[in-house]
């Protein structure tokens, strides 16, 4: 019996999805040790606490809240000490972070902070006698590391969208309480947030992903990608780094060896070849479908199903079907 | 400016990867190796700050065996000014053992800024620019792709997901580096010879005791194959039957 530490992550006031991923993966370890409690932390400007019974909702025992003007946005001193020093009073057997931009910038500080090592990336976890095992990807996925921690306690970070959220409703206990440092006396300071095109789904908690590629031909015909998207609802648009070095999209769309890692439940690849520095960000997700002209492309190999044609025709009719589907559900 | 890039050499990930005898480690037979290309995005911001900033002194920092000299030589061929190689028999995969020997000399240098590739491929963990950060007490700003340096003060822009922030630091400071950020020179035949005669130093590398073990590496299972619906338009109706009954995500 164990308990564990969870870090919720927040945008403003809203919780992120990897948030909640991380206290669903908290309370299934606390489970898998015979049922000790979670404690989940949450950072975040007035507002944040109206957040906690969420929390509770998804397995947290207790919710510690820092609700603090100064944290609009990310504070990563603010978070590092805060956590660190919770984790280190709490005598946690693991603390729980996502592997996002925010969980990859602070779960290695908290982890240094407190003299123990920390695992990114981790895709599953077990527990085996004295230590926690996980699975890691290694060489862009191409090879998966079994990895003992013997840290005391573990730091792990998750990758997002291999758990889902679960509802596993617990006392979520609230409490109130100050960040270790004032935000203001923090020397790395995050002066804005700029969110991008209104509530946009991010790629890594997007269900469907639907990626163009140079096969799309100029940066306008991205059209077609997004009216993909919407078609369906529940997708983000992701592009290939030779799209991204072209400047037709942002480098955060990027998805591949250097820039994003994604493994939603559908991946429409449009007009991509499939370059091995592009399947490396997206080879687990579990429907993979392209549509390319060349039926020898090796996204068309690695594809669950593939259509070879002009993606400025095929593209179109798959909108409207995916609408009409959409329709009758 | 003194600043210090720490680099690392890793294989070329565009190949079929195989598991060594031992179970815990990559046959490296027939592997090609090079600078790691955000270590490499790393050592040009540097280059770039010294253009810009005379008197400007880049250090090049790598932990590894004796074949890491040539990684280090990349970066000097590029026009880094030294090199250092803190030395171990080999990389160790638990992060914060490297940290901590990058940090002890690292702490040494008198560094403004100290640079780092966000990540490596072949660990893919992406931890020891924050941790050496802590370590050092030293701010930290990490996945970087923009970056302005002015009166001892830094702006640097990270990607999120779905956004960006704008962030602020004062140095000395810790910075990792995202694509985008720039693009690597390409060392100059000029830039290769002047290189052999820069100075290298060797140092042995203080490596603490690991608390991340690997119990074993295997290949991920292959994706069974898949199959061409159709060709055009055409096609369509059939794959959105498939999307709805048998892989159920529509």
């Amino acid at each position: 019996m164990a308990n564990v530490f969870a870090f919720v992550e927040t945008r403003g006031t809203d919780v992120r999805k990897v948030g909640l991923e991380a206290v669903t993966a908290a309370r299934m370890l606390a489970d898998k040790s015979g049922g000790g409690e979670v404690h989940a932390l949450v950072l975040g400007p007035p507002g944040i606490a109206a957040k906690a019974s969420q929390i509770g909702q998804y397995g947290a025992d207790s919710v510690i809240v820092v609700e603090h003007a100064g944290l609009a946005n990310y504070n990563p001193e603010v978070a590092t000490a805060t956590a660190a020093d919770r984790i280190k009073s709490g005598g946690y057997r693991a603390a729980i972070f996502s592997t996002s931009a925010q969980g990859r910038d602070l779960a290695p500080r908290v982890a240094a902070r407190l003299g123990v090592s920390v695992i990114t990336d981790v895709l599953s976890f077990e527990i085996e006698g004295d230590s926690i095992v996980v699975r890691h990807p290694m060489n862009i996925g191409k090879v998966i590391a079994t990895v003992a921690i013997a840290a005391k306690p573990a730091v792990i970070a998750m990758r997002p969208n291999v758990i889902d959220p679960a509802q596993n409703a617990k006392a979520g206990k609230v409490e109130n309480t100050q960040p270790a440092i004032d935000p203001a006396s923090a020397r790395v300071k995050v002066i804005e947030t700029r969110v991008g095109g209104g509530g946009k789904l991010d790629l890594a908690e997007a269900p469907v992903v639907i990626a163009g590629g140079r096969g799309l031909k100029a940066a306008e015909n991205f059209k077609l990608v997004e009216d993909l998207a919407a078609a369906f609802g529940n997708a983000a648009v992701g592009a290939t780094r030779a799209v991204t070095d072209d400047g037709w999209r942002p480098h955060s769309d990027q998805i591949g060896q250097t820039g994003r890692l994604v493994s939603p439940e559908l991946y429409i690849a449009v007009g991509i070849s499939g370059a091995v520095q592009h399947l490396a960000g997206m080879r687990t997700s579990k429907t993979i479908v392209a549509v390319n002209r060349d039926k020898d492309a090796p996204i068309v190999k690695v594809a669950d199903y593939g259509i070879v044609g002009d993606v400025f025709e095929v593209i179109p009719a798959l909108t409207e079907a995916v609408r009409e589907a959409k329709k009758h559900h | 400016m003194k600043i210090a890039v720490c680099v690392k050499r890793v294989p070329d990930m565009d190949v079929r990867f195989r598991i060594g005898a031992d179970n815990v480690s990559v046959d490296e037979g027939g592997l090609k190796f090079d600078i790691n290309d955000f270590d490499a995005w790393a050592v040009e911001a540097a280059l770039q700050l010294k253009d810009k900033n005379s008197g400007s002194e880049v250090t090049v920092i790598s932990l590894g065996p004796d074949v890491v000299q040539e990684t280090i030589r990349k970066a000097l061929s590029m026009g880094a000014d030294r090199g250092i190689q803190l030395k171990a028999d080999k990389v160790p995969f638990d992060g914060l053992v490297i940290a901590k020997a990058l940090a002890a000399e690292l702490k040494t240098g008198g560094y403004d800024l100290i640079l780092f590739g966000k990540m490596a491929p072949d660990s893919s963990n992406g931890v020891v620019g924050p941790m050496s950060a802590e370590l050092l007490g030293l701010p930290c700003v990490t996945a970087i792709s923009s970056l302005e340096i002015a009166n001892g003060k830094g702006t640097a822009k990270r990607e999120l997901e779905g956004a960006q922030e704008i962030v602020e630091f004062p140095l000395p400071a810790v910075l990792t580096v995202d694509e985008g950020l720039n693009a690597a020179r390409l060392p100059s035949l000029k830039g290769i010879m002047a290189a052999k005669k820069k100075p290298l130093e060797v140092k042995p590398a203080q490596l603490s005791e690991a608390q991340l073990s690997i119990r074993k590496l295997e290949l991920p299972p292959e994706r069974k194959a898949g199959r061409v619906v159709g060709e055009g338009a055409a096609a369509v109706p059939e794959l959105v039957r498939l999307l709805q009954t048998e892989a159920k995500v529509l």
